[in-house]
């Protein structure tokens, strides 16, 4: 076995830091390490995107990135996008529209959803369907996913184009 | 009244009871990443196991030496049969009456099968152990054919005594596990035999995977102290697990706490008793520690319960006109290495004798002869109610083939077989008794919406265009029509491992007139503590943002056999609105005492009794609640709570009709789904936004089974499709946008009128997508060709009818 | 799914990447996105007791377009060619490829130098690399050397590189003409059936060169000179497609797996390169 490694990494906007083997995965160390069990392991093989994250502004699946490779980075998990007395809109949205059901795949969903919109904010359904084939939903069908990140976008660029 | 009615809507929208979109109160936790699964289950000091797996499908195990793995820093124990023997914890009951090795004992039966369980200090370490556990096979003799398994000399099974009985009868071969037959068949032969038109195909509902996104899992916690187990894992009947568990261990049952966490998914996929709960349980047991077991996506497509995998082969006879006479249906079920289907105990090829599906079928016959195979256990109902999906793709295919046969319209042939609404109850020559239907409604409405004969005169243009060289696209137009067979079921005939299927809900209003209610099922996405909580407050006047909706511990909730069959609407959504009017009966007593008038003189309205004809005087539910606490009531017991256990009469028959239109492109084999339309009739909605959510959800799990979702094995007994690379789970990207529409007919027998609605969609679906690819080359003489419908079988199949050129 | 041990290295240099790998040699290997070698890890169907992550190595990153030639650092993501309006502009057929590779997630981190340098018969960079007539360059202990793009497969998993090279930049002249890659699969994140990657130089009517190259047909992606040739001097007819069709069906070699058996490869072998011809054709 190899020696542990000090890892640092700045997590939802906090710095954190503690020792793993660098063949950890990044999911375990997020999940195990630091508490974060929004993202999960849903298929091990880079497939699903249930373990979705964002790191140095790319959407990642945690499941296929070593701990070691990750270090230094600054990464945000589901648990960094809102808090319970302010929500994202992306949020509020897979609620309002049913965009999901047994709850395993949304917090992937929802944080990749979250870099869609920054790099296309007004996308079309064609858009959104292939922004988000990294992410397979086993319950919704995807209808309700699209029209719940669909009905965002038109929110958040409702609110930037007021606040403007 | 006229005055009091804005104010009576107001009351009742306050309500949110059944009938309105409520968004779900599970979502707030779900979208923030708050959810808590079985592997966000963290206790101080846990193990974790990791299974040894056999790479082979069938092999004499000689020898299993643990001495490196044990040597391992971190390494706490290593399991195999040998331990577990004198618990008498080697084998397991199944669900269906066989039993199964919990680890290989002697030998192994199919790839992936559990050999070893190591339990570690961390799921590195654990994971290290496993390679260093050294096994000598012996190899032997692969059966994957349940045709071979019959005629072979190979014995898979030699625990079972040769010429014994099973668990349903008499065995014919050594690989055999049953026979069940239902209706009568010489009856069906005779009419067979004497029919103006018959005809015969055979069809394969290939293998598959219910594969809900999370896979299984388990956390064992064995409180030495005080002789308490503890048991967190992916169960869709947590009840039944502590009842097995129980019987297994020799722990008494109420030291025995079963916990089903929020469960990402199930399907039919966490019914059964898997290996891994058995030895996270025993090894904690051994090492006084916490253990848990979370398999990986491979372990779970390679060893956990599989579904389909029935050879059925159909007759079907019927007049010139085309009049159904008559149906006998033979099925080759391989069930693999046990016989570990999920079904009631009394159906060993569960509800497929509902095989004559929505038609008048006067007279029929059904036989299913279960094999093993050296293939994974299972034989669950991945989103269906027993076999189900299996009923309804023989008889809509066999619908379409005798169309054919007859040169007639497919729709037309539905529609002149159809049980008539008048019918109903009607007794199917199989047995059910269908409760309740309108069929011609809902099919002319479908064929309406979607203008079939504008569709079918744009196809036969395609046809056309096709001959001419003009296109390479050909068009399919895929009809179904099912009819479910749901709520399993009433304790006299519907029972898994003797336990009657019965559901609870109890309900306990607190003073200040909210609720607690709790059900023997347990939610996997379908948003039970939305609508169950609907229903009571339709039923009891107290607002659903009031009631909390609890399910899946055993210490707390009534004992109930859980989620799986459409059963939670049909069964606990019953025992929920029966609970909900026993409060409600008690509430009028305190009312009238309160209002000082007679019980028969206040009436139910909303969220309040009022006295007959003098509306301004009432009392709400609120009132009710507090008074029956603080209260004394002469005659009247204190408190406001109340408990039903629900026995259902009957089964409940949702039914639907599905149109798909699909453009294929005949070079290259794919598919492309230009328009799908899905009428449900699951009685009546409590929540319409969740139904649709249920329809699109179930319409994908039917895409991806008919167009490409197999569990494949080659000769030697390989899972050739054991990563999600594979085995086919459809994108965003590969999906359509679906239309869905509905009918109302409520169920006669169930309180609120309800039949269930989750597995509908796969049911119908499946066939749905299946009969549009076959559709698109009848044109060109096809009758009939194999599931799944991926590229290179589309292609094949143009291909054999001389479509390349 | 939990991989073997390993050290974890991640040096800042080239030279400190050399160095490592002539220390451990075999037991080490470089990384660049890992999406490849990680999954294979976790299988443990590769054990590397030495791990290189490149990610910190100055000089990997980086698309440089100029003079006629584009030059591509080996770090360069998928996800990275997509975004790169000057690419898009010299050569498009990149962008088109790398659209259809994988998923969002997956083309954020898989690179190009990875993609091209495993050598799996799968991966659609090496055939469109094949089609540029790309140039790769590696840095080992005796230096740096260029190998073209199609003299660099030997078999799957099998390359010109060294154990000590690492394949550090891929450069090929800016493509003119009309361009295709088509690719046949079953869902998003699946490998091809087929791909094929088409250029061609139009000159009045008439096809003046013409370059074809497929994925997954083959252990090797497969560059047709004879295809190509079939094309050049025609006006892209019947007869010519079906003749570059017929000699690339000549050229490859396709295994039955669970995309279908070896006559259905070659049908839609046939039929996605048509229509790469066509496409390419229509744009050109």
């Amino acid at each position: 076995m190899s020696d542990k490694m000090h890892i640092k990494l700045k997590v939802n906007g906090e710095d954190r830091e503690f020792l793993a083997e660098p063949r950890e995965l990044l999911i375990y160390a997020l999940r195990e390490h630091l508490d974060l069990t929004g993202p999960h392991v849903g298929c091990d093989t880079s497939h699903c995107g249930a373990c979705t994250v964002t790191i140095d502004g790319k959407s990642v699946k945690s499941c296929t990135m070593f701990v070691a490779q990750a270090n230094g980075a600054e990464i945000t998990t589901i648990e960094g996008i809102g808090q319970p007395d302010a929500l994202h809109v992306l949020q509020e949205s897979f609620r309002e529209h049913h965009g999901l059901q047994c709850g395993f795949c949304t917090p992937g969903m929802i944080t990749r959803a979250t870099k869609l919109l920054e790099e296309n904010p007004d996308p079309t359904e064609e858009d959104i369907r292939f922004g988000m084939a990294g992410n397979i939903c086993r319950c919704t069908g995807y209808q309700n996913i699209v029209k719940s990140i669909q009905v965002a976008a038109t929110e958040m660029n409702s609110a930037k184009e007021a606040a403007e | 009244m006229n005055d009091m009615t804005p104010d009576r809507d107001d009351r009742s929208a306050n309500l949110k009871g059944m009938g309105c979109s409520r968004k779900r109160v599970e979502d707030v936790r779900f979208t923030q990443g708050k959810g808590n699964y079985v592997d966000d289950v963290k206790l101080p000091g846990m193990l974790h196991g990791d299974f040894v797996r056999s790479p082979y499908a069938h092999a004499r195990i000689k020898s299993i030496n643990t001495e490196a793995a044990m040597a391992l820093d971190g390494v706490v124990a290593v399991l195999t049969a040998e331990d577990l023997a004198p618990l008498s914890l080697h084998w397991m009951p199944t669900l269906a009456g066989d039993k199964q090795m919990v680890l290989a004992d002697g030998k192994v039966l199919f790839q992936g099968q559990e050999v070893a369980f190591v339990v570690a200090r961390d799921r590195y370490v654990a994971a290290d152990a496993v390679e260093l556990v050294e096994v000598d096979y012996e190899e032997l003799p692969v059966l994957v054919d349940p045709f071979e398994a019959l005629q072979s000399d190979v014995v898979l099974r030699e625990d079972l005594e040769p010429g014994a009985d099973g668990a349903h009868g008499p065995r014919k071969h050594h690989n055999h596990i049953f026979l069940w037959e239902a209706g009568d068949e010489e009856a069906t032969n005779q009419v067979l035999d004497e029919a103006e038109v018959v005809t015969e195909e055979t069809m394969y509902y290939h293998r598959t995977h219910p594969c809900p996104l999370e896979t299984c899992g388990s956390v064992a916690s064995m409180d030495k102290v005080n002789g308490k187990l503890t048991l967190w894992g992916t169960f869709q009947a947590p009840h039944v697990v502590r009842t097995v568990a129980s019987l297994l261990s020799g722990i008494e049952e109420h030291n025995i706490r079963v916990i089903s966490p929020d469960i990402g998914g199930g399907f039919g996929n966490k019914v059964g008793v898997y290996p891994g709960y058995v030895c996270s349980i025993v090894a904690s047991i051994v090492t006084g520690k916490p253990v848990k077991w979370i398999e990986d996506r491979m372990e779970n497509l390679m060893s956990t319960a599989f579904a389909r995998d029935y050879w059925m082969t159909g007759r079907i006879s019927a007049t010139k006109e085309g009049k159904i006479t008559g149906l006998h249906c033979h099925v080759t079920a391989d069930h693999g290495a046990f016989d570990a289907c999920a079904d009631p105990t009394k159906y060993p090829a569960g509800f497929m004798n509902i095989c004559t599906g929505s038609y008048d079928i006067p007279v029929a016959y059904l036989g299913v002869d279960g094999v093993y195979t050296n293939k994974a256990p299972g034989g669950v109902s991945y989103r269906c109610s027993f076999r189900v999906t299996e009923a309804v793709y023989f008889i809509e295919r066999m619908i379409e083939v005798l169309a054919i046969e007859l040169n007639m319209d497919a729709a037309e042939l539905r529609r002149i077989n159809f049980i008539k609404k008048e019918q109903f109850p009607y007794t199917a020559a199989l047995g059910w008794e269908y409760d309740s239907g309108d069929y011609h409604t809902a099919w002319d409405k479908a064929l309406k919406t979607v203008e079939y004969d504008a569709l079918r005169r744009e196809q036969a243009e395609r046809v056309e265009a096709f001959k001419r060289g003009e296109t390479r696209k050909l068009m399919g137009i895929g009809l179904s029509f099912f009819t479910e067979i749901v709520g399993a079921g009433p304790v006299k005939n519907c029972d898994i491992l003797g336990m009657g299927m019965f559901d609870s809900c109890e309900i306990r209003i607190h003073p200040t007139g909210s609720a607690i209610a709790r059900l023997g099922t347990i939610s996997q996405g379908q948003g039970h503590a939305t609508t169950f909580a609907q229903i009571l407050a339709s039923e009891t006047g107290i607002p659903a943002d009031s009631i909390t909706i609890e399910e899946g511990d055993t210490d707390t909730a009534p004992y109930g056999l859980g989620t799986y069959g459409s059963r939670s609407t049909p069964v606990a959504g019953a025992a929920t609105a029966l609970a909900g009017r026993k409060i409600r009966a008690k509430a009028q007593m305190i009312a009238a005492y309160l209002l000082e008038v007679h019980d028969d003189d206040v009436e139910f309205d909303v969220d309040r009794f009022v006295v007959k004809g003098a509306p301004e005087r009432f009392k709400t539910m609120k009132d009710i609640a507090y008074a029956a606490y603080n209260q004394a009531i002469p005659g009247v017991e204190p408190g406001l709570e109340a408990v039903s256990y629900y026995d259902p009469p009957n089964m409940t028959y949702p039914f639907g009709a599905y149109v798909c239109v699909m453009d294929i492109d005949v070079d290259t084999g794919v598919p492309e789904i230009r328009r799908f339309y899905a009428l449900d009739d699951c009685g009546t909605r409590i929540n319409p936004m969740i139904i649709e959510g249920q329809v699109h959800g179930g319409l994908t799990e039917a895409l991806a089974v008919a167009l490409g979702q197999e569990i494949a094995y080659d000769d030697l007994g390989n899972v050739k499709t054991g990563t999600l690379m594979d085995f086919f789970l459809p994108t965003a990207w590969e999906t359509p946008n679906y239309e869905t529409d509905h009918t109302v007919t409520p169920s006669p027998h169930h309180p609120i009128g309800a039949k269930g609605v989750g597995e509908s969609p796969h049911v119908g679906g499946v066939p749905c997508f299946s009969n549009a690819v076959q559709d698109a080359f009848r044109a060109f003489g096809l009758r009939h060709t194999q599931m799944p419908h991926d590229h290179w079988r589309i292609w094949k199949t143009a291909n054999d009818l001389g479509l390349h050129g | 799914m939990i991989p073997a041990a390993f050290e974890y290295h991640r040096p800042a240099d080239m030279a400190g990447v050399i160095a490592l790998l002539e220390e451990h040699g075999d037991d080490a290997r470089v990384m660049a996105g890992g999406h490849s070698l990680i999954p294979m890890m976790k299988l443990r169907m590769a054990e590397i007791p030495h791990l290189i992550d490149l990610q910190d190595v100055a000089g990997l990153k980086g698309i440089a377009v100029a003079e006629g030639r584009v030059t591509l650092g080996a770090m360069v993501t998928q996800h990275e060619l997509i975004q790169h309006q000057g690419l898009a502009n010299t050569a498009p057929i990149l962008r088109e490829a790398a659209l259809v590779i994988a998923d969002p997630q997956v083309r954020y981190m898989g690179t190009v130098g990875g993609n091209v340098a495993n050598g799996d018969p799968g991966n659609d960079m090496p055939g469109l690399m094949q089609c540029l007539d790309a140039e790769f360059t590696l840095v080992g202990p005796d230096g740096q050397r260029t190998v073209a793009a199609r003299d660099f497969y030997e078999a799957a998993y099998m390359t010109e590189r060294e154990d000590e090279e690492v394949l550090t930049a891929i450069s090929f002249a800016a493509p003119s003409g009309g361009y295709a890659y088509e690719k046949q699969k079953r869902k998003i994140g699946d490998y091809a059936t087929a791909a094929a990657a088409v250029i061609l130089q139009k000159d009045g009517g008439t096809c003046a060169a013409a370059s074809i190259a497929m994925t997954n047909l083959s252990d090797v992606p497969v560059w047709s000179d004879a295809a190509g040739e079939a094309l050049t001097g025609t006006s892209v007819d019947a007869a010519a497609v079906s003749a570059a069709v017929q000699a690339v069906l000549d050229d490859i070699d396709p295994v039955e797996d669970n995309r279908g058996p070896v006559a259905f490869k070659r049908h839609v072998a046939g039929i996605i390169l048509t229509r790469a011809i066509q496409r390419a054709w229509g744009r050109a």
